[in-house]
Order: structure tokens, then sequence, then C-alpha cells
């Protein structure tokens, strides 16, 4: 019996036989099965767990406590939690904060994804840094098995069992599970459109099409699977790759797609949008050791040298080698490990980041990229001034 | 952007004495500065005259000027070192407001100096409220409506305007000082005097009270390419109306969603780039409103703070280290994050733990002063403590306060609802303490919240504490016996103690211990890297908590421990760290794996490029043992740390722990006074008589048999803790009432004495001469290193009076017989390493005082004064050289004098006692050194802001038996042109020793008087020795005048010997600045190995 009140025992068993215990929070009767990825930010649980990116993974929160001011209302970058799993040090049960929340227990519950806190997660992420991201499993510990270590074990093993049965990221097309089934069209917040923008949506990010909406866009949003005429049929004066789940390379039907509108209308892709134009201009991509999940990353302009403190949340990469001899070029870089941030091509008018402008949730510097693709829409002029 | 080739010679300010709202996060930052900047070749002129900071050290910068932090005297440094650049943002206020005037006044410009890290608009922007007020509201960022005064009239006007409550806040100020809260008209007029006489500029903000709002700090750092990153937010616990100086103040920020911070960041990073502030670390203030989320800035400041040593040692970026960097051209991107070594440090820090910073108080020796947190300063130190969760870290910086709390809990008294909530009404020191209480006694949580504004997440995370506590309680008085492996953890993680698990279970804390262990519960070490993980650390900066992974590998290195000295307080400071940082390096040198134990973020010893490893922990025997038990060093160094790691000796060596240097049975002896008796009497040494008493009556009788007056103080206490003076019975009585509670002084000095903690009383020797006496001893040999005679007469705490080095006019068999005995004493009693001994001689008789075989608060000053690196000898003895292979031996005086004076916080104790005596009181010190006494005195004077007049009117007002003393004081004040004036009866006197003068009241009693000539500035010195407690309320208003108006206040006619001294030797330009350097060349001895800076990689290699 533990001296304050808190939730049945569960185990994360992680495909390389590390087994964490903890208490079960949110939807006890779920599972979660997925990728296990840490998320290094302080702030912005709610935009974490609702970002369809998420989709297929078990996230890990370095900070330990988290539900400190609830779910506010509207900080959702999508309708429902999206997670598959949430890892926490420590549940706050009493959450703080001047805006109506939920808590955060309880929204998880109605998602039905469980979570558990009480582990020790600073461990779990030096595995995973060291060892590349793992695939997982959290469960519930039967009452029955709990009682005896030796069952204990015995679940543990089962699970990391099932876990190294998970199939592996790189090869999973996932931005069907989260893509929408039909066209949508959001209207500018005030007066007539402005411009109007087709918006590949593969698990887009709700600030992001705020964003543009609140700018004066009319943005049409199109499933995944949308083919060029689709997306020209709407007279876009340019296209959103948005961000999304999974392993672009898996993504031939958009990355089609995309390869068709390439020069005939300006592009801009955030995230998985990044990689896919990227793939559509000829370049590979790979998977990241670990990924970057944070909201403190250093992102270089290589043309300005200006750098910005970017969020980001990707497993994969855009490999710089392969983007000679592709009309692309590198122009922001992490300064983290030097991997490629962003891309562009003057000439196609397409242009990429690998982070999230948006921010949502982070910092706040690169929100102006956005409106430099707005700009660059009105008025045609090279990325650069 | 590289390195600038065009800056040759930078000058760098310090920020002087430690006083109240700026202590060693200064010494921090500016030891950071000077390594940071001669690591990147530049020559280093640095001016700071507090000898017990670690930056003073002459083996850091090239030129090390203790001189005061005064335009005048930075002019000449300036003209003699022709620096390019003057560096001035790493020096606090201090710096920051001489810059200002070096500006003003042309000086930077006249010798083409450029000032780096803030123009002198943009600290002009930051710091003039009313600039800043125009500034942030041209870029549409809110602050408190308001309005400015300089005068009574022009605040109520404001008044008027706004309404009551309302806030006064001075500009250039420091620690709040002067601010206040103003509830009626009658109150504004008093509090705007009060605050127009603190602010330098003579202006005031007077605002709209944000009492109750949430207090945010955000650390931001800015290069000159523009890139910008938030180091660290830091969310008060305690709200707007208590300065974040007295707040528990929690990091990272707990209690905003990822959309309110990233608005309030986006806001700091606007205003900084409208304030100009173009390279360095900058502090920015808000308050939120915690009913809507409004958001008001309240200040920046654009300069290194107390809150930047805070973020710093939270996250692991060196704010100071960069900063000075960014200052000489760098940019962000440039510069490589040590830790990782493979990021850079254009980067925000991410935490994976929680750091909560709790304020140390010294209330207890202010009888009388209002301790009620409000807007202006009051604390002397900090801890702070690392935890995997709020409230393991709010456990461990509690009981890391070493205020005979254990964490929270343990309080013997338990308040009921009515106190709780009388308590309550005003924050004080100990509300955290009540919160407690008041979740026992059944408040709710929304009751507290009406009561204290303090956000109901913190209310709730303390809840959840004193819930987890009392279920334990509950479970052991209902099953008994120790509590299970599963308890043990939980409460662990929760942050309680094993002294309070203990204390809950009803057994002892060894039997606690030994339980837990037994159950496998312990510690593993994590390490604090700015990324959470992401990234490889290599630099072991570690905290304890109770989780699954350790991940700090142990070394098979020789290793030693030093154990730091806590939080600061008064009578154990920043000296201290400096001993254990110079230590540190010292034994690094020798190739010895070097282990630093603190929780203090100010200082320097916690920078994790100090030692080798860095253990932020409390220095509680249960939190130094788990360290001990997973390092097993070869040594433990208990010496260096003042009374802190000291009183943890005996209880380690029961343990059997290898404590290096002195043993720990001399360390007893010395400290028990009756064995101290017995050894001094045995060497043959003489000590005033003294008895002890454990009750009352003894202590009378006692006193009877050893005749008045008698000095009365307590056991086991340092700094002179609740020592008086009783010139006859009556006095003793009262004095021993007030120490039962019983008195009128109440808790505030209350005591413990009884069996086991006897009374000490000793005669009290009158007129007596004191001296301190430093020595470094081998086991074998004893070195004299530095002799000091204090200024003030014995009575007035070493600490406290003013000293110099070497003594002057002393008969050399008297020098001899205290070397002498010192030498005898610290043979006897094997001391290895540093020992201090305090002589009081009276009519050419030597009498020992007390022997601390540990280093002293005197060691960095006679560092300094002679050239040598005693703590770090001290250090090396400790290691088991000895003073022959060390090459030490003892040294003629030196040529040139050096005196300190002491820096007290009276000012912000308005209606406190007043008087120096046998009780420290003292926050910091200056240092004036010249060849010759007059200007090293006026030196160290000048450098605690109370300048010796060159002219004007000098009161003079001296007890009987001062009177024959004080004729040649009057008769040089005459000789150099002052007026003089005088009370009564010592006027008489002067009368018929032929001089003429004035006659003046001393306070109320008639006009005109001493008080009212002080404020009216027709007084420019005051001479008054203490006429006894009679007329104590006199002196207590002359004192407080004198503050008020900045003038010297001599209480001594020692001091006012010395003073005249020095008058009579003052040029026009107040003497020649000299450096350390220069004034140790000529007794040059080969300095112990390679200095400091070198150690720093030359990094500005990045990628
Ligand atoms: N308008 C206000 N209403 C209530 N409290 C205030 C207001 N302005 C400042 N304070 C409080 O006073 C403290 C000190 O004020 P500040 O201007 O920051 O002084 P300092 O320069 O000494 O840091 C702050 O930490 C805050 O708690
Ligand atoms: N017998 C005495 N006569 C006169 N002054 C004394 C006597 N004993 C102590 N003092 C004064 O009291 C001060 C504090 O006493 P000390 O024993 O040094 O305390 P602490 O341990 O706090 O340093 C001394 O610095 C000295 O000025
Ligand atoms: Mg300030
Ligand atoms: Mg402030």
């Amino acid at each position: 019996m533990t001296l304050l009140p808190s939730g049945p025992p569960a185990l994360l068993a992680l495909e390389d036989g590390t087994i964490a215990r903890g208490a079960a929070f949110g939807c006890l009767r779920g599972e979660g099965v997925g990728e296990v990825v840490f998320h290094t930010g302080m702030t912005g649980y709610p935009e974490i767990l609702t970002d369809p990116s998420y989709c297929g993974q078990i996230v890990l929160l370095t900070y330990p406590h988290a539900g400190n001011y609830g779910m506010p209302d509207g900080d959702g970058e999508s309708s429902r939690v999206q997670v598959a799993g949430l890892v926490v040090r420590e549940l706050c049960r009493s959450r703080s904060g001047a805006r109506r929340s939920a808590r955060l227990e309880q929204v998880l519950e109605e998602a039905g994804v469980l979570a558990v806190e009480g582990v020790d997660t600073r461990m779990i992420t030096r595995r995973l840094r060291t060892r590349g991201a793992l695939r997982g499993v959290l469960a519930l510990l039967p009452p029955a098995v709990a009682a005896s270590p030796a069952d204990e074990q015995g679940f543990g093993a089962a699970l990391m069992e099932r876990a190294r049965a998970i199939p592996l990221m790189e090869g999973s097309e996932l931005t069907t599970r989260v893509t929408l089934s039909a066209p949508e069209v959001l209207e500018p917040t005030a007066g007539p459109p402005r411009l109007c923008l087709a918006a590949l949506h593969f698990g887009a990010k709700r600030s992001i099409l705020a964003h543009f909406v609140a700018a004066g866009c009319r943005v049409t949003l199109l499933p995944a699977s949308a083919s060029a005429e689709q997306v020209l049929d709407t007279r876009p004066d340019g296209v959103l790759l948005s961000n999304g789940p999974g392993d672009p390379a898996a993504c031939s039907s958009a990355v089609a797609a995309t390869r068709a509108l390439l020069g005939r209308l300006p592009i801009f892709g955030i995230c998985l949008g990044h990689q896919i134009l990227a793939l559509a201009a000829g370049a590979r991509t790979y998977k990241l050791p670990f990924g970057h999940h944070g909201a403190n990353h250093p992102v270089r302009d290589e043309r300005t040298g200006q750098v910005s403190i970017t969020s980001q949340n990707h497993g994969f990469s855009v490999d710089a080698a392969s983007l000679s001899g592709t009309s692309m070029r590198v122009t922001h870089r992490s300064l983290f490990d030097g991997t490629v941030e962003g891309i562009a091509s003057d000439e196609l008018r397409a242009y990429a980041v690998q982070y999230h402008p948006e921010a949502a949730p982070g910092p706040h510097d690169a929100v102006p990229l956005m409106d430099e693709f707005l700009a660059r829409l009105a008025h045609p002029r090279p990325w650069e001034r | 952007m590289p390195r600038r080739d065009d800056l040759h010679t930078i000058l760098l300010l310090g920020s002087g004495p430690i006083v109240i709202g700026q202590a060693c996060e200064f010494d921090y930052s500016g030891t950071q500065a000077v390594r940071a900047l001669k690591a990147e070749g530049y020559r280093v002129v640095l001016v700071n005259n507090n000898p017990a900071s670690v930056m003073t050290d002459p083996r850091l910068a090239d030129r090390t000027y203790v001189e005061p932090l005064l335009p005048a005297t930075v002019e000449r440094v300036i003209e003699r070192e022709r620096p390019q650049a003057l560096l001035a943002t790493m020096g606090g206020q201090t710096a920051l407001n001489l810059a200002v005037r070096l500006a003003e006044s042309g000086v930077l410009e006249r010798y083409s100096v450029e000032l780096l890290g803030a123009r002198v608009e943009t600290i002009r922007m930051a710091e003039d409220r009313q600039l800043f007020e125009q500034t942030m509201r041209g870029i549409g960022i809110a602050t408190p409506r308001g309005g400015f005064a300089r005068s009574a009239e022009q605040a109520r006007a404001v008044a008027r305007a706004i309404g009551f409550p309302l806030v006064l806040r001075p500009s250039f100020t420091l620690g709040g000082s002067g601010g206040a809260v103003a509830r009626s008209f009658e109150e504004l007029d008093r509090a705007v005097r009060w605050a127009l006489d603190q602010s330098p500029a003579g202006q005031v903000l007077v605002e709209e009270s944000l009492l109750g709002w949430k207090e945010f700090e955000l650390e931001v750092m800015r290069d000159r390419a523009d890139n910008a990153v938030i180091v660290c937010g830091i969310e008060n616990l305690d709200p707007m109306g208590i300065h974040t100086g007295d707040s528990i103040t929690v990091a990272p920020v707990q209690t905003l969603s990822d959309v309110e911070y990233q608005a309030m960041r986006d806001d700091a990073l606007k205003a900084i780039r409208a304030l100009g502030i173009e390279t360095g670390g900058c502090n920015i203030q808000f308050a939120v409103d915690p009913r809507d989320g409004k958001r008001r800035v309240i200040e920046v400041n654009p300069r290194v703070s107390r809150s930047s040593a805070l973020a710093s040692k939270a996250t692991g970026f060196p704010i100071a280290k960069i900063a000075a960097r960014l200052a000489v051209g760098y940019t962000l991107d440039e510069l490589r994050n040590d830790i990782t070594q493979v990021t850079p440090a254009s980067f925000e820090p991410a935490l994976d733990y929680v750091v909560v910073k709790v304020p140390r108080f010294a209330f207890e020796k202010f009888p009388g002063a209002d301790d009620t947190l409000t807007t202006q300063m009051k604390s002397v130190g900090e801890t702070m403590a690392i935890g995997r969760t709020f409230a393991e870290a709010l456990g461990k910086g509690l009981r890391a306060l070493e205020d005979g709390g254990s964490g929270l809990g343990l309080d013997p008294q338990l308040r009921d609802p009515a106190a709780v909530r009388e308590a309550l009404r005003q924050a004080r020191p100990d509300r955290i303490r009540v919160l407690r209480d008041g979740y026992r006694a059944g408040l709710t949580t929304e009751e507290l919240y009406a009561l204290t504004a303090i956000d109901p997440w913190f209310l709730n995370g303390i809840r959840a504490m004193v819930e987890a506590e009392e279920e334990l309680r509950r479970r052991c008085a209902t099953r008994g016996g120790l509590p299970s492996r599963a308890e043990l953890r939980e409460a662990k993680r929760l942050g309680f103690s094993d002294r309070q698990l203990a204390a809950l279970c009803g057994v002892d804390e060894r039997t606690l211990a030994e339980h837990r262990r037994a159950q496998g519960v312990r510690p593993v070490y994590k390490a604090v890297d700015t990324c959470a993980a992401e990234f490889e650390a290599h630099t072991p900066y570690l905290y304890s908590c109770y989780e699954d992974e350790d991940e700090a590998p142990r070394t098979d290195r020789r290793k030693v421990v030093i154990l730091g000295s806590g939080p600061n307080r008064i009578g154990q400071g920043i000296e201290f760290d400096t001993c254990c940082v110079e230590a540190a390096l010292a034994l690094k040198q020798q190739g010895i794996e070097t282990i630093m134990v603190n929780c203090n973020p100010e200082t320097v010893s916690t920078d994790y490029d100090v030692a080798d490893r860095l253990y932020f922990e409390p220095l509680t025997f249960e939190d130094v043992m788990e360290i001990l038990h997973r390092e097993r060093p070869d040594g433990v160094i208990v010496t260096l740390g003042g009374q802190t790691p000291l009183s943890l000796a005996r209880a380690l060596e029961r343990e059997g722990v290898p404590i290096w240097g002195t043993p720990a049975a001399s360390i007893d002896i010395a400290e028990d006074r009756e064995k101290f008796y017995e050894l001094v009497v045995k060497l043959g040494l003489r000590l005033p008589e003294g008895a002890m008493a454990t009750d009352p009556v003894q202590a009378l009788q006692h006193a009877a048999r050893i005749g008045y007056p008698v000095l009365v103080r307590p056991s086991y206490v340092l700094g002179g803790r609740a020592m008086t003076i009783c010139d006859n019975e009556d006095d003793l009585r009262a004095a021993l009432a007030g120490m039962t509670g019983e008195g009128p002084q109440g808790v505030a000095s209350r005591v413990e004495f009884g069996p086991g903690r006897p009374l000490l009383i000793d005669r009290f020797l009158e007129e007596a001469l004191e001296f301190d006496v430093d020595l470094l001893c081998d086991g074998r040999q004893a070195v004299i290193c530095g002799v000091m005679q204090h200024i003030e007469h014995a009575g007035i705490h070493s600490g406290d009076s003013a000293c110099i080095l070497p003594p002057l006019g002393v008969q050399k068999h008297v020098l001899e017989a205290m070397a002498d005995a010192a030498r005898r004493l610290a043979l006897t009693l094997r001391v290895v390493g540093p020992m201090n001994v305090q002589f009081a001689v009276q009519e050419d008789r030597v009498y020992v005082l007390e022997a601390n075989p540990r280093s002293s608060r005197t060691i960095p000053f006679v560092s300094r004064a002679t050239g040598r690196p005693v703590a770090g000898l001290a250090a090396l003895l400790m290691a088991g050289k000895t003073l022959a292979e060390l090459e030490v031996t003892e040294e003629p005086p030196p040529r040139h004098v050096s005196v300190k004076a002491c820096a007290f916080p009276y000012h912000k104790f308005p209606g406190s006692d007043v008087y120096p005596g046998p009780e420290m009181r003292s926050t910091g010190e200056s240092m004036g050194a010249a060849f010759r006494f007059g200007p090293a005195f006026a030196k160290a004077y000048a450098g605690i802001g109370e300048p010796l007049p060159r002219s004007g009117a000098a009161c003079l007002s001296v007890r009987e038996q001062d009177r024959m003393g004080l004729v040649p004081v009057a008769t040089r004040l005459r000789a150099l042109g002052f007026s003089l004036f005088a009370t009564e009866g010592t006027a008489q006197f002067l009368r018929e020793h032929g001089f003429s003068l004035e006659v003046l009241a001393r306070a109320g009693g008639g006009s005109p008087n001493v008080v009212e000539r002080i404020l009216a500035r027709q007084l420019q010195l005051v001479l008054s020795t203490p006429l006894g407690p009679r007329a104590r309320r006199d002196d207590e208003a002359i004192r407080r005048a004198c503050v008020a108006a900045g003038i010297p206040f001599l209480t001594t006619l020692e001091a006012g010997l010395a003073a005249v001294a020095a008058l009579r030797e003052l040029g026009d330009r107040g003497g020649d600045v000299l450096c350390l350097q220069e004034l140790h060349e000529r007794r040059a001895q080969p300095l112990a190995g390679p200095v400091l800076g070198v150690q720093l990689r030359v990094a500005a290699d990045h990628g």
C-alpha cells in the first residue's frame, strides 16, 4: 500500500529487455503498443499528446511532472489524444491555471489511452539515446501476477516479446490513420480569403492551419492520398505539405503527387511534408537513431547565420548527401547534430523545414517562416531578400 | 563572429563587500568572467575590494586592485592600466551604477574605454523606472500603472490618481532597497522619504499594487548577431510583494501552460531587443494575474544577477562565462556547451528534475527588526536543492538550510487553525512550515490560498507531503515497527530525511538509516546535463534521488571530498567558499581527484568546473554519508567550510570516515570550553577567568565570584550568537530572562541552555586589544601566516571589527608571546592544516580567547594581504605534504598595510538594535591596502560606502572612560579644519582642555540635536561611544540617522583615532591605487603550480 493514493501497477517493456514498473493512470482497460520516444520539452504536454505525428508512438516526457495545468481548452493539436501511451515520472493530480481545463488523467481515460507514472524516466531516456528508439508495450499488471515476482518477470518477458513483434517504424505508412476521409475547407478567420492554400493533410497540427487561416488564407484540406490533379482542382496559390506520422519513404502516393506539383505551384512543407518534398525532388530519407523531439533545438539558417530555437518532432531525416544533384539545397541545419532542417529551391518555389515553425509546443522563433511563404505567394520573389 | 582582436586589456568591476541583495553570486560571475577572458588571452584588470572573494585571488587576474569601487578610484586604475574595454555587467548593481557614472562623467570617453556587455543608454533605460516604462509601452508590453515621484507631493498625486495600496520602487537600487508598500497617505509619506533617500537618482516609482499576483523570472542571453535564448524560467512560489530574493523559487516554471510560457518568452525577447541589450545575460521579471493570466513586466536587470547564478546552477548553463565571451565578440552558436561538448551554447536547457531555492534569514541577529517579507530583500543567503519532483526538492532544500529543521515537518509546536490564519496573514520566514501546520489542522487548499496567494499547485504539493507524513505516522503508531521498503522509498521520493522518518517512528536517526540501508533503499545519483539526457554529459555534476539507475560510475583515483559551507549566513559566508575553492584547485593540481559537496547556488565552489566532481547536495549527515558510502574517498576535508562541515566531523569519524587534517578529537577539545580551558592552563597560557552554568541561579553565583562585567554566551554557537556583556547583576538577570524566553525579547533571542549545553560566563576584559592569528601547521611545525590587530577593542566580535595587518605600535614581546602561544596550541592540538587563535591583550597580559582549528573567516584576507595562498597550502598539508616540502616558512610582516572594514545590514533592518557587540552582525567586508596606515584605513572605509569626509563638521560624544583618549582625536580634527560639536558632558570636558565647540543635545532631548543635524547633512562625521543601556535609544537614533545620511558612525575611540590618522594622510586624490601583484612582488615566492585560468580549455572551437 502506498502512502498516497496511486493507480494499479503497470509495466513498460522495451524490446531491449528493459522493464520498468510504475503506477497506471488514464484508461486502465487500455494498453500501449508502439515505438517509445522521449520529448524534452518542459511545457506543452497537451499539444504533444494530441499531435497526430505521434500516432503509433508511446511518448515519454523527460520533464518529471505532467498534468500541472490540466488539459486547457483549446490547446489541443487535434480533436483527440493521438499517442499510443504516455510515460511520466509523476502525474500531478491537482492542476493550476487561470484557463478552463480538464484533468490529464481523465482526458486520457476518455481517449482510451494508458499512461504510467513513477518510472525512472531518465534511465529509459538514456537507453533510448544510446540504443536508439525502441519498440515497447505498456500494460497493466494483473493483480494475480503482481503478487509474485516470478510471475511478474514472466509477464514482463512476454510483453517484451510482443514489443519485438511490433512492426518497425521504417516502412510504416501511418498517415492513413490520421488523415481525413474527404476534403474540407477552412475559411479565413476574418474577411474574404487573401490567398488559397491546398493542404495535403498527413495529420496536420491545428496550429499550422490556424496560423494560415488567421493570416487570411482559405485552406482546403485534402486527404493524404490526394493526387496532383485533385490538388490543382482546388486552384490554390500554393500547396502545404503537412506534418504527420510514420516513414516518409512509405508515403509513395504523396511523394508522387508532390513530384507532379513541383514547379507548377509554390510548395511549403513542414516535418513529414519536408521529407516528402525531399523525396519528391529525388533525395533520400533515413531513420534517425532516436529522433528529435523537443522544444529547444537550435537551427541555423545557413544563408543568414541566424539561429532559431525550434520545436521538433521527427524520427526521420533527409540525407544531406542525397540532395546533391537535385533541385533542392540545404537552407537550415540542426546545431545539435548537423542534420538537415530545411531545404529550398527558389527556382521551383519549394520550401520546407523539418521542424515546426508553428511551435505548439515551443518557442515562436520560426513563426515568421510561414508568413514569408505567404508573402512569396502574393509577390513572387526569391526566398532571401 | 569570432573573438575581438582589437581589445587587449579588459577592466572588470566586482561588486564589493557582501551586502543583503548582493552576495557571493557576483563572485561566481566575476570569477567565471575573469577565467573566461583570461582563457581567451586578454589581459584582465580587476577592481574589487572584497578580499574574501575567490576572484581577488591574485593568481586569477593579471592585475587585482583591491580598491574601493568608486568613480575616482576606478578612474585612477584606468589611467594606470589603460584598458580598451570595461565589463561592468558581472559585478551586480554596484558595478553597473559605477559604469554609468564613469560614462556620464566622461571618463570612459577620455580614456577611450568601450563599455562591454551593456551600453549606457541600455542600462539607463532598464534601471530608470520611468524610461523603462516608456520603452515597454512603446512596444506594447504592459507594466503596472503608476507614476514617478521626486517628492512626497508628487507621490501623493499618484496616490490620488490610482488609489491604495501602492508599491514604491526606487530607481537604481539593489535588493529592493527603499522599496515599500503603502496603504495610506501617512504610510506613503514615510515610505517616500525612505525611498528617495535610498535611490541614487532620487527618483521613485509609485505604482499600483500587484500583491498576490504570481511572479516569474526569465534568464535571457543574447549575442551581437541577435540570437537570443532563455536559459531558464523561474517561478516564485511566493507571490508578488515578496522580493524574489526572499521567495522560495522553483525552476523550471510549473504552473504555466506552453501557450502562456511562450507568450512570456516572446515578451521577454521583445523587451531586451527594445532595450538594446546586445550581449550577455539579463534577467526579466513578470507578474501574472492568477485570475485571468494577464501579464505585466516588472523589471529588467541588464546584467548577470542573483537569479543568473541560480539559473546557471539549476541548468548547468554557465551564464557568466558565456556572457563574458559574448561580450568580446563571439556569438552563441560559436560557443560550445561544456557539458555535452558536442552541442553549442545557442539552445535552451531542458531540465528533467525540479530545482527549489530556499532563502536563509538571520532575523535572530536583529532583535526588533521587522521580520515580515516584503518588497525589500531581507534574506542573507540561500540553498538550492535538486530533486526529481517538487516535493523531493523542497524537502532537500529545507533541510539544507541548517536552521534546525530537517525538512518540511518535525516542527515541535503545532498551530491550531486560528494560529495558522494569524501566522499567515503576513508572510514571514516560517510561512512554509506554517502551511504544513495548516494542513494538519484541517485547513483546505482554498483557505490557504486565500491567506497566502501561493499557487494551489505548490500548496497541493505541500499537502501531499503532509498527507504522506500523516499516513506514515498513523501506520507507525498503529502497527509499530519501522516502515517497509516500499514506504521508505515512497517517503524518500517525497523528500523526507532520515531524521524526519526516525522521529515519525520514534527511533534515532542512526537506527532508521541502518534499517533503510538494510532494506536497500539508497539514493542514486543523476547528472545535471542541460539536455534531459539527450546527449552524453561529460561533467559529473550530480544530485541524489531515489530512482533505479545510477549514472555516475565511481572512479578509482586517489580522491578527497571537500565539504562546503552551505547557505550564507551572518558569520559564515563567502570566505569559507573561497577556502574550499582554493583547496580544490590546489589538490587538483597534485593529481588528486577532488569532490565538492555544497548546496549554495551563489558560490564558485558549485561551479561544475572547480572540482573534478560536484555533488549539489544538502550538507546534512545523511546526505554526506550517502555520498561517502558511494565514493569511498581517501579523505574528507571538514575544516575549510566553516562550522557546517566541522559540526559533522565527530559523527563522520564515528562511521569510520577518514578525516584529513586535524583529528576530530582535537576539534572537539577546541570547541569544548572545559577541555580547552584545561589545555590552555596546562600550557601555562592565560584565559579570561570563566565558569559554566547550567541554570540561572548558578550563572548569577559564578558571575558574582568572577566579578562584573561578564561576558555570557551559550556553547556551540557561531558568530557569537546570543552573546551579551553584562555590566552588573541586573543586566545578567535580564539577559538570562531573554534566553529562557521569559524576557521581553521573546523567541527571537531564545537559546538552549541547560545540562549538556552550559552557559559560558567569562570575565569581560575591558579596554583590551584584540588580535587574530592565522597559522598553518603540519603537526610537527607551525608557521604564522598573519597577525591582525583589531581596531575596535575586545568585545566587538572579531568578524565585525575592523582590523589591520600587520599590527601597528604593538610591542614586540607581546607579538612574540602571541605567536608562541599560537604555535604551541597548534602543536599540542596536532593541527594539520589551518588554525586561527584569538587573543585579547590587556595591560601587556596576553589572554587566549579561543582557538579554531579550522579555516577562519580571516584566511582570505590574510592571503590577499600577504600573497600567500593559505587555504590551498592548508589543503596540501592535509593531503600529507609537510611545510618543509611546500617551502612554507615564516615571513617578516609585509611592508604595506592592509585594513579590513565591515559592512553592516542595518539599513535593511530599521528598528533593530544597532550596536556592534560580541554577536556578529556584519555581512561583508572590504579591504584597503597602502604603504601607510592612513590611506589603507581610508580606502577600507570608503569601500563599505562610508567614505571619510575631508572637511566639515564632526560630532563627538563619548563616555566617561573614553574622554582622556579623545583629546588627540579632537586636536587632529581641529588641525584638519573640522568644526567641532559635542554632547553636553563631552563638550564640557573638551572645553576644559581648551577646545571651543558647540553643544548639541543627543536625540529627542532638545534642540539643536545630533540627529537633526545629521539628517540636515550638517555633520559629516560622528564619533559616539556607547553610554550604556540607558542611552541606548538615543544612540540608536543617531546610528539610524548616520545610516540614512551615509556618513561614518564610529563607535569606539580606537576607530576614531584610526580615522583621524587616515584623514591626516589623505591627499586630495585620496591615496594611490595599488594592485595586489605589485604589493606582493617584493615578497614574491614561487606560487604552487599553474594558475587557475590556465586549466580552462581555450574553447573558441566549435564544430
Ligand atoms: N507593483 C507591484 N506590486 C506588488 N509587488 C511588487 C510590485 N513591483 C514589485 N513588486 C515586488 O517587489 C519585489 C522587488 O521589486 P524589484 O523592482 O524587482 O526590485 P529589485 O530591483 O530589488 O529586484 C519584486 O520581486 C516583487 O515581488
Ligand atoms: N573575555 C572576553 N573579554 C572581552 N571580549 C571578549 C571576551 N571573550 C570574547 N570576547 C569578544 O567576543 C567576541 C566573540 O567571541 P568568540 O569566542 O571569538 O566567539 P566566536 O566563536 O563566535 O568567534 C570576540 O571576538 C571578542 O571580541
Ligand atoms: Mg533591480
Ligand atoms: Mg527584482
